[in-house]
């Protein structure tokens, strides 16, 4: 995966900057996520690290909307201009129930997420093409006419990784799938997200797989406890007496070469 | 082959034949989202409401019931959406406590005005009773749901499949929420008179469901479950004819026994 290298060369573009200035969630009395101020730059690849529950799902969930939030999250052009218009976003969840039952497809999911046209009517051949194109890219063009409640966990994060970044995205944010695919599907899973790079998006991830972020990501942010506890690049970050206290393992060599 | 048209000499006969034929693919179209979104709970609460409606009517001295009926159900509708999303006891729950204050509010209401008797019709309603005047609306509901299919189905399918995605992808979630209730509240109050309070939701959720049951994608899904509901309309209101009994518990019937048949279909595979 050396196509990494024009990471930094990308052209400009419109929407350069997100912004999040003390975010903070809360579910009636509980506070679970707060003060968490974080930037990340288009073209970039930005990664949330930390334990399982320490809040990073739930920063993804709130930029997302899907949860009410306090802050200020906000995007803006080049040299802090004003965005030019709201941005674009791409979503993959780290699970998302899918009804098991659901006569829909991968090919009518698709259609009435990016079209008008009712997904039981037929479409034009190239309309159908460019689907074709975009799931191959993810290797899920065998899943067209699959029932989305009968894919597997790693077929399932395929199609949504494809229909995330089918939109152009200027906003791309992946949930590492934790449970519901084998280690092979996480490392298909990596291999997309390193080839996402080059492409002019600002790419939000959450992971768990420290050398994966150690050697590709461009900023790392470390989340202990519903807060950020460590950001900058992986090898600052990966040094700090922060990340000793939540990866002990991983601090005592285990991924620094 | 003379007998079983027999049925056509009959003007009441022949008028309940198109209203089956507006009614079923109607509920055939709606229900499909019914199922689909599981809300076969919440448009049974909804058919409840109509005994409320009609109460108020009575209670205004009005002669036509079909306003204050569309009018409470759309509030009681609206409502009770509301309440199921903000969670705070469950789905189920909220939705039979409406449910219950659907009937009992209609109950209180038309025994208060000592009306009851005159609307227990309501509760099984006769499609044989429908003139043809009546048939106009539902030729109307018929062309708004299927323009209404039209122009917003991708984006009930999208809010279906997932409401967070849906928002994501630009979509106006809580418009395209209320709106799908909304007009299953209208649908279920211009029919409920000609097939009854007690098993209109049977009518809506059958031919969907027998149609999940072997329906592979979104296609077929509709295609099935038209082919479902028109089939039981038709042949429930002929086996009715012929034997004398009540026709939309006949039809209901016929859409169980489709049910069931593709459930061991569905199974096999």
């Amino acid at each position: 995966m050396s196509d990494a290298v024009h990471l930094h060369t990308h052209a400009p573009c419109g929407l350069h900057c997100l912004h999040i200035d003390g975010l903070a969630v809360r579910r009636g009395d509980h506070t679970i996520v707060h003060d968490v101020s974080l930037h990340a730059h288009c073209g970039e690849l930005t990664v949330l690290i930390g334990r399982n529950g320490a809040g990073k799902s739930t920063i993804m969930r709130a930029i997302v909307g899907e949860l009410p939030h306090e802050g200020r999250i906000s995007f803006s052009g080049h040299d802090g201009a004003p965005a030019p218009r709201m941005p674009r976003c791409g979503y993959v969840p780290q699970s998302l129930a899918l009804d098991p039952g659901s006569p829909a497809t991968v090919r009518d999911m698709w259609y009435s997420f990016t079209s008008r046209l009712p997904v039981f009517l037929p479409r034009r051949r190239r309309t159908v093409e460019n689907m074709m194109a975009e799931l191959a890219r993810f290797g899920a063009e065998d899943l067209a006419d699959k029932q989305i409640g009968q894919l597997s966990g790693g077929e399932r994060q395929r199609v949504l990784l494809a229909l995330a970044t089918s939109q152009k995205p200027d906003l791309l944010l992946l949930d590492e799938p934790v449970s519901g695919i084998d280690n092979e599907g996480l490392q298909d899973f990596y291999t997309l997200v390193d080839r996402l790079r080059s492409q002019d998006m600002l790419v939000l991830l959450i992971s768990h797989d420290l050398r994966f972020v150690r050697t590709h990501a461009d900023r790392v942010v470390l989340i202990e406890n519903g807060t950020v506890a460590a950001a900058g690049k992986p090898e600052d970050v990966f040094r700090t007496a922060e990340f000793a206290a939540v990866f002990p393992e991983a601090a005592e060599g285990g991924v620094s070469g | 082959m003379n007998e079983l048209f027999a049925f056509w000499q009959y003007d009441f006969m022949r008028t309940a034949f198109f209203a089956v034929l507006l009614i079923m693919p109607l509920f055939s179209i709606l229900g499909t989202m019914v199922v689909n979104n599981g809300m076969s709970f919440f448009s049974d609460a909804l058919g409840h409401s109509a005994l409320t409606g009609v109460g108020i009517g009575v209670l205004l001295g009005l002669s036509d019931f079909q306003w204050p009926m569309i009018l409470f159900a759309l509030l009681f509708a609206l409502l009770m959406n509301r309440i199921r999303h903000s969670a705070m006891s469950s789905t189920d729950t909220v939705i039979g406590v409406f449910s219950s204050c659907g009937v009992a509010l209609g109950l209180v209401l038309l025994s208060g005005s000592g009306s009851f008797q005159n609307y227990q019709g309501l509760l099984i309603g006769d499609i044989l009773s429908i003139g043809e005047a009546d048939l106009l609306p539902l030729g109307i509901a018929l062309v708004a749901v299927v323009v209404l299919w039209g122009l917003c189905f991708n984006k009930f399918l999208a809010v279906s499949i997932s409401p967070t995605l849906a928002k994501v992808h630009g979509v106006a979630v809580w418009l395209y929420d209320r709106l799908f209730v909304a007009a299953i509240a209208i649908v279920v109050m211009l029919a409920i008179r000609w097939v009854g309070l007690l098993i209109i939701n049977a009518m809506l959720i059958l031919p969907a469901a027998a149609a999940r049951n072997v329906a592979r994608s979104m296609k077929s899904y509709h295609g099935l479950s038209l082919v479902f509901g028109v089939f039981s309309g038709v042949l429930g209101l002929l086996l009715s004819f012929y034997n004398d009994v009540a026709t939309g518990p006949m039809i209901v019937l016929v859409a169980a026994a489709v049910f069931f048949g593709t459930l061991l279909i569905g199974r096999k595979k």
